[in-house]
């Protein structure tokens, strides 16, 4: 199982924080994460709309998105960072 | 030696004072301290509050990579950087990076860079609250802090 992590208005859109899912087999990058989580229901093609946009981190690192996923414990998915 | 940077990801304030001592206390070192502090402004009376979201347990990791980054390019003595979460209202201190060297070049660079690195990298978002709005909208993240990131 993978957990995964959301925040702000990616967090909001979804409607919820985190989750543990079962990652298919055909997963391989971080495209693919987001490819078909935008199939899990209308709530994650709103969060995933400007996909483009998203930030991801596998195990608290910054990927991008062509880079593999590998063995991920914790994918966090979350708008570009507005801190400092 | 190895600089080990002072890393605090917090709900409380800081001061600015007390950590600037911190840094320099007993040491004989060190010749400039250079200090940025950022505020919550009320943009003109508009903003109630901002309101930080952070992720716990990467952003502590990610301010001690931006740090050894720096470390690495600066002949730092000193460094600590503190992020506050939470709600936060005009007037109110967001973020202290401190940056301490033999000589004022090396702190002054140090601090920038951090800062730029930090608002690109480090895993925080900021929701505005409006004076007269119910609900809030999330800070749109600026091209211009990208491209600060290609000045080093």
């Amino acid at each position: 199982m993978t957990k995964l992590v959301y925040f702000a208005w990616v967090r909001e859109r979804i409607g919820f924080s985190e989750e543990s899912v079962e990652l298919p087999d055909d997963i391989e990058t971080g495209d693919d994460l987001m490819r078909w989580l935008k199939t899990r229901g209308e709530n994650f093609e709103h969060a995933l709309e400007y996909s483009d946009q998203i930030r991801i981190a596998v195990n608290q690192e910054h990927i991008h998105h062509s880079e593999k996923i590998g063995a991920a414990n914790e994918i966090a998915l979350f708008p570009p960072m507005t801190g400092g | 030696m190895a600089l080990k940077p002072h890393i605090s990801v917090q709900a409380s304030d800081f001061d600015l004072q007390s950590e600037v001592d911190k840094l320099t206390q007993g040491r004989k070192d060190i010749g400039a301290v250079v200090t940025f502090t950022g505020l919550c402004r009320d943009e003109g009376g508009k903003l109630k509050a901002l309101e930080l979201e952070h992720y716990p347990a990467m952003a502590e990791a990610q301010l001690n990579q931006i740090a050894q980054k720096a470390a690495k390019r600066w002949p730092l003595t000193g460094l600590t950087i503190i992020h506050r979460f939470g709600k936060i209202e005009p007037g109110a201190n967001i973020v202290l990076v401190v940056t301490a060297s033999s000589h004022r070049r090396a702190a002054f660079e140090a601090a920038d860079y951090l800062m730029d690195y930090l608002k690109s990298e480090a895993p925080f978002w900021k929701k505005e609250h409006l004076a007269d709005a119910e609900d809030g909208d999330w800070v749109q993240s600026k091209q211009a802090d990208i491209d600060d990131l290609k000045r080093w």
